[in-house]
């Protein structure tokens, strides 16, 4: 850790005035990942900016348009906990409630949840090449230990996926960014957010530097009737996905009038494609048209020596969770598969 | 700002209030354990990937090494040395001791403070959502069975002060 | 008029209230004036020589005293025998900053000592290095043809090299009714104790050091210190009072040991030094290790062909071995057997005995392939282990000194409803999940060694009992501390344990589950003594009564003694005080087996081991749902603290088979899931129904305590039972470790 600066703010102007002070003045809130990032150096800030002061950017409010807007410094925790999440984007709830632990939720917030950064080893270890932590220095993950690694969407500069669980309920869910910067206020759909690594895997999401997340809005539609996430790890809680799904249905008669299907831990931001949702409207929900929904989803993944498994198993996770999402009962704690 | 400058904060912990001055670089883990002399709280990982640091900060489990301790300038924080009332252990300290809930007990601080904290989230409801919620505490010495049932123990006897 | 006996029941710990109010302290939480920090700087390359270590900004910086590299480094020990520890392996020690070269990634290179923890890691970040890099070799499967065996020296005592041939394998293998062969991997695994090696060292002047230090024993840190750094022996005091979980790490003082105790001396200070989770990765480990196994057997179930060799991956400067092959000769009769082990040198850490060292590796192989032998017999697994039952060792031609496995078995399978079992893989369903039973069996070694103990009793009736041994966690307090009570017939209350303390009587490293056997043993024998003393002091009071008692028809209770075969003595121990002005009274012994009967059996704890798995059949994810173990481990002296050792135990075995595996890059030669979040120990979610049944087995052999030690046990069987649940399950054999559900799709 180096030996940064500090200040408290208590307002967004504050903030985006210290922020935008110097490159390297990086902003705090829950800290769960950036402090451990500063800690081993893998990260470095001259100031910290601590935004928790900011008292409007910590609730959660419903809309005039039937939504909700959840504050960027709302905890995980409290965002899953709360009873209008609960009733109306239960798949919200069950994704926050799939990450990391209970005590990092009850520090986690919202907004840095959409901030936190790739869990890729080599990203880790600041003594090997990393394009994201140190453009131009090479990908050591390509031709090494790739089993957290991405399979779709990948460059040949890095493979890294996005972590997390949040992030994957609020792209299928069709949320908003609300962001606030120098240049005044601007709305980004969360599709848009987080970007691919391309030729600049160095940057995680199409924030500007100065920038910062105010709340994030989600619509009225909340699929509170057929949803389900699953998470499937190497252990069975406290780990990041190897594959996750999130999947939502509307469904009417018996047919599917409108379906969401995002996946995490594949790629290097939460993977949608709406081609696949399209093709299920009017279907019936069946294994057959899920699996076909997974062909689509899935077309074009390639793998490395250690994750190619995850193409098979994103395709089976993606038929099991749609199956899910018609008895979202059967979900169980830590988005294990259902019995 | 001088980036060695230090800044002066309020803590209270287990009820005591203390002045510091301290650098912005310093985690609320190694105030406790290097400035204040309260070891009990743990060091496992210094990630927050194993939970041993867990500690109550105003009510809510967290862990202290991913804490900063100039941002919990006025909070009211209780570690594992406060859990217990005086001479009379908290409930789940017992169960522990009942249940055989710990070998090196290196772990069990976290785990206590976490239980502590799960208890009065009240989201856990059965011994599988337990497990879940208790999750985010390792425990290499393979005490889950007795900590799982000291937990459960305490929860079905209604007793979650 | 006497007490009940303490040893068999299920007393608490009796550290247990200071271990949950967060009052128990450990190596890296004493506080001392003016302390200082101290944080290693490792190597970023594998192989190779530092050309330039550049310490001069680092040293700069406010709060930074000094900087220790190879260059200016305070001179220690010449030779290679100051260094070897208890548990040294042959080879040459690994000195820390004894020069530039580099042999393994990660190896520490320089301390940082600052006055606050936090500058000194941030110091360590300034150090400009300059490597000159040379090739290197870190994969075992691509050096396999380097496979050489082992060299012998010290450690070879506790880990004798397997037996010779017996009768002609190829020949009987070939003519066997059926056959199995294998091969099986596991890779790395490092014991990851939550609790990080750290060691504080008090200067107290005059080369006079206290050193609080994360070890598994007192003695083998103090014996180091003292012969690296020149120092008398009674000049350095290592204390372990707590420690939190070791597995075997602690079994050789570790660098942050010597890096302390040099800070110290250099600068006459109090120093700690800390190590952070990715240097816990820096030292030893449980090494990676290929098994071949090839087993036949006639067609009624006789296994007549034995063939099992192991290749495990050592260091360049040690010769690490463990006891891979040597089981299965030990359990089952086989008359033609061939058991080879074989070693790979890398440029990587010496590995380092971890929890069941080669037992849980080598069984692993031998009761998947025996596994394999019954459902190709279709004889049930149980049965077959039952037809090939063995009286005797016919590896050693010795009597085993109790066996009580066939109980095990028995026992556990009631316990866990074997009998509910459908033979045919894949023929169990529960939902949407193939269910699998299977069953292994555990076997470990019951050694016991040299010990000392103290009693000292004082005016008051009360006892202190000492001895240098540690607790990692064991709950080898309370045990020692039933045993003094049984012994000395006073209640647990009136006695002490002391421990965890160089200056103590002796102990070895607590390892290898003969912590109770040997120290214990001493406990009870320097126990006998005191009364023995009591007795002698008496018997000068003439109106004691026992003036013509003899010391066997003495019973010691409450702090009286009575006699036998005498209602009317009673005689109490306050009047040898009263008499000899309130002295203490004191005695010390020593304790091990006798040299010339010791190895005239064989001693082994054993285990059945019985395990449901569920499998997701179309995502692969597998859960042990239920595992019984029944062990028979000679007396237990506290049901309820060694029921923990075996279900640790059972958790490591679940770790090992399904989560836990350090991940190599060759790419750099280094590892690189060096945290708790990527190194996949099982969390409480992944833990389900585990039960342990202790089988009664009586053995006056073994020690007088009749007691084998569980501390390793538990974990023996658990890796090759869910293995062989999972083929049950799914029909897959899948013999590399861990088993990732992946590899079920």
């Amino acid at each position: 850790m180096n030996n940064f600066s500090y200040i408290k703010v208590s307002d967004a102007k504050q903030a985006i005035a210290e922020l935008n002070g110097d490159i390297r003045n990086k902003a705090v809130a829950g800290g769960t990942n950036i402090n451990d990032l500063l800690k081993y150096f893998v990260t470095k800030a001259d100031k910290l900016v601590d935004i928790n002061p900011i008292q409007e950017f910590n609730s959660i409010i419903r809309l005039d348009d039937g939504g909700v807007r959840l504050g960027a410094l709302h905890t995980n925790a409290d965002t899953a906990y709360d009873p209008i999440i609960e009733e109306r984007y239960p798949l919200l709830s069950k994704a926050i409630l799939a990450g990391a632990s209970a005590q990092i939720r009850n520090m986690a917030t919202n907004g840095g949840n959409l901030m936190q950064r790739t869990r890729c080893y080599y990203f880790y270890d600041i003594s090997t090449p990393c394009n994201k932590r140190d453009p131009g220095s090479g990908c050591s993950a390509i031709s090494g230990y790739n089993r957290i690694h991405a399979i779709l969407g990948q460059s040949e500069n890095c493979i890294a996926v996005f972590p997390s669980d949040m992030c994957v309920a609020l792209a299928a869910l069709n949320a908003q960014v609300n962001i606030s910067g120098p240049n005044g206020e601007r709305k980004l759909p969360f599709a848009n957010f987080h970007r691919l690594p391309s030729e600049t895997p160095h940057l995680d999401n199409n924030l500007i530097h100065g920038e910062v997340i105010t709340s994030i809005d989600l619509p009225a539609e909340g699929f509170a009737e057929n949803y389900s996430y699953l998470k499937l790890r190497d252990r069975s809680s406290y780990s990041f996905a190897l594959v996750s799904v999130a999947s939502a249905f509307e469904l009417e008669q018996g047919t599917i009038k409108n379906a969401r299907i995002a996946l995490g831990g594949v790629a290097h931001k939460p993977w949608r494609v709406l081609e696949a949702e399209d093709f299920l409207k009017q279907k019936e929900p069946t294994r057959e048209n899920f699996s076909q929904a997974a062909k689509i989803i899935l077309n074009g993944a390639f793998g490395y020596e250690h994750n190619n498994f995850k193409i098979e198993l994103a395709h089976r996770a993606i038929i099991r969770n749609c199956l899910m999402a018609l008895y979202p009962e059967s979900q169980r704690p830590g988005a294990k598969p259902s019995r | 700002m001088d980036s060695t400058q230090t800044h002066g904060i309020n803590l209270s912990i287990n009820s005591s209030d203390y002045h510091l001055q301290i650098l912005p670089w310093v985690t609320l883990l190694d105030v406790l354990r290097e400035r204040i002399g309260l070891t009990g709280t743990k060091k496992g990982c210094d990630h927050g990937q194993c939970g041993a640091c867990t500690v109550l900060v105003d009510g809510k489990r967290i862990l202290s090494c991913l804490t900063l301790a100039v941002m919990k300038d006025g909070a009211a924080i209780t570690t594992i040395e406060g859990i217990a009332n005086g001479e009379k252990l908290h409930p789940i300290q017992q169960a522990f001791i009942d249940h055989d809930a710990f070998q090196c007990g290196y772990c069990t601080p976290g785990q206590i403070c976490s239980a502590v904290g799960m208890l009065q989230e009240a989201k856990a409801r059965n011994r599988e959502e337990i497990k879940e919620l208790m999750s985010g505490n390792l425990c290499r010495c393979g005490a889950s069975r007795g900590i799982v049932n000291a937990v459960m123990q305490v929860m079905e006897g209604g007793s979650n002060e | 008029m006497t007490k009940l006996p303490s040893i068999g029941k299920p007393i608490s710990r009796l550290e247990g209230r200071l271990k949950v109010t967060g009052i128990a302290k450990y190596a890296g939480e004493y506080q001392a004036p003016g302390l200082l920090y101290g944080y290693v700087v490792n190597s970023t390359i594998t192989k190779g020589t530092i050309k330039i270590i550049d310490t001069a900004d680092a040293k700069a910086l406010e709060g930074v005293i000094e900087i220790f590299t190879h260059e200016n480094r305070p001179s220690t020990a010449w030779f290679d025998f100051q260094y070897a520890d208890m548990d040294a392996p042959p080879g040459t020690v690994f000195k820390p900053l004894k020069d530039n070269e580099i042999k393994y990634n990660g190896q520490p290179i320089a301390l940082v000592v600052a006055d606050t923890f936090e500058m000194a890691r941030y110091a360590a970040t300034q150090i400009k290095l300059a490597y000159v890099e040379e090739k290197f070799e870190t994969d075992l499967e691509s050096n396999i043809d380097k496979a050489r065996k082992p060299k012998k020296g010290m450690a070879s005592m506790l880990k004798p090299p397997p037996p010779k041939p017996a009768g002609d394998f190829e020949k009987a293998y070939e003519s066997s009714f059926v056959q199995s062969s294998g091969e099986f991997k596991h890779g790395t695994e490092h014991h990851n104790p939550m609790e990080m090696f750290a060691t504080t060292v008090i200067y107290e002047g005059k080369n006079r050091l206290k050193i609080y230090d994360k070890t598994q024993g007192t003695v083998n840190s103090q014996m180091y210190v003292a012969n690296v750094f020149g120092l008398k022996m009674k000049n350095v005091q290592v204390i372990a009072p707590f420690v939190g979980g070791a597995f075997g790490s602690g079994l050789r003082p570790q660098y942050q040991l010597f890096m302390a105790v040099m800070a110290s001396l250099a600068l006459k200070r109090n120093v700690r030094v800390t190590l952070d989770r990715a240097q816990m990765f820096t030292f030893g480990h449980r090494p990676t290790t290929l098994q071949y196994a090839k087993f036949g057997a006639d067609e009624k179930g006789k296994l007549n062909a034995v063939y099992h060799k192991a290749i495990g991956e050592t260091s360049q400067f040690e010769d690490y071995t463990e006891i891979v092959v040597n089981w299965a000769g030990m359990l089952y009769p086989a008359e033609n057997t061939l058991l080879e082990h074989r070693l790979v040198p890398l440029d990587v850490y010496s590995p380092l005995d971890m929890r069941a060292p080669g037992g849980s590796t080598g069984m692993h192989a031998v009761e998947v392939t025996m596994d394999d032998l019954a459902y190709k017999l279709n004889i049930d697994p149980v049965e077959f282990r039952l037809i090939n039952y063995a009286e005797k060792d016919k590896s050693s031609g010795k009597e085993y000194s109790s066996k009580e496995l066939r109980k095990c078995y028995l026992q556990a399978a009631a316990k866990f409803g074997w009998e509910k079992r459908s033979p045919e893989p894949r023929s169990m369903k529960r939902g949407n999940k193939l269910v699998g039973y299977g069953m292994a069996t555990g076997i470990w070694d019951a050694n016991r060694i040299l010990a000392r103990a103290q009693a000292i009793m004082t005016s008051d009736g009360k006892v202190e009992i000492k001895s240098a041994v540690t607790d990692i966690g064991t709950g080898t307090i309370t045990i020692m501390t039933q045993i003094a009570s049984d012994e000395l017939g006073l209640p647990l209350e009136d006695i002490t344990f002391s421990f965890a303390d160089s200056s103590m009587p002796f102990a070895p490293i607590q390892g290898g589950s003969f912590t109770t056997a040997t120290v214990g043993s001493a406990v009870q024998v320097a126990c006998r003594a005191l009364n023995k003393e009591l007795f002698k002091k008496a018997k000068r009071d003439k109106d004691s009564g026992l003036a013509d008692a003899a010391f066997e028809d003495a019973v010691f209770s409450d702090g009286f003694i009575f006699l036998k075969n005498s209602a009317e003595v009673k005689y109490s121990v306050q009047e040898i005080f009263a008499a000899n002005g309130g002295k203490e009274i004191k005695t010390t012994n020593s304790s091990m087996p006798n040299p010339l009967t010791y190895g005239k059996k064989i001693k082994l704890v054993h285990s059945a081991v019985f395990v449901e798995v569920e499998v997701d059949e179309e995502l692969g994810i597998i859960e042990v749902t239920r595992a019984v173990t029944a062990v028979a481990a000679g007396k237990i002296i506290n049901p309820k603290t060694a029921e923990s050792q075996i279900l640790g135990g059972m958790i490591w075995g679940i770790s090992k088979a399904l989560h836990e595996e350090t991940i190599l890059d060759n790419q750099f030669g280094k590892y690189m899931n060096t945290n708790l979040a990527e190194y996949h120990i099982p969390v409480h979610a992944d833990i389900h129904d585990l039960d342990v049944v202790f089988v009664e087995e009586e053995d006056d052999f073994v020690n007088d305590l009749g007691v084998k030690g569980v501390g390793e046990i538990g974990v023996v069987g658990m890796p090759p039972a869910i293995t062989n649940a999972i083929f049950h399950a799914t029909g897959k054999r899948i013999n590399n470790l861990p088993i990732h559900f992946d590899k079920l799709l």
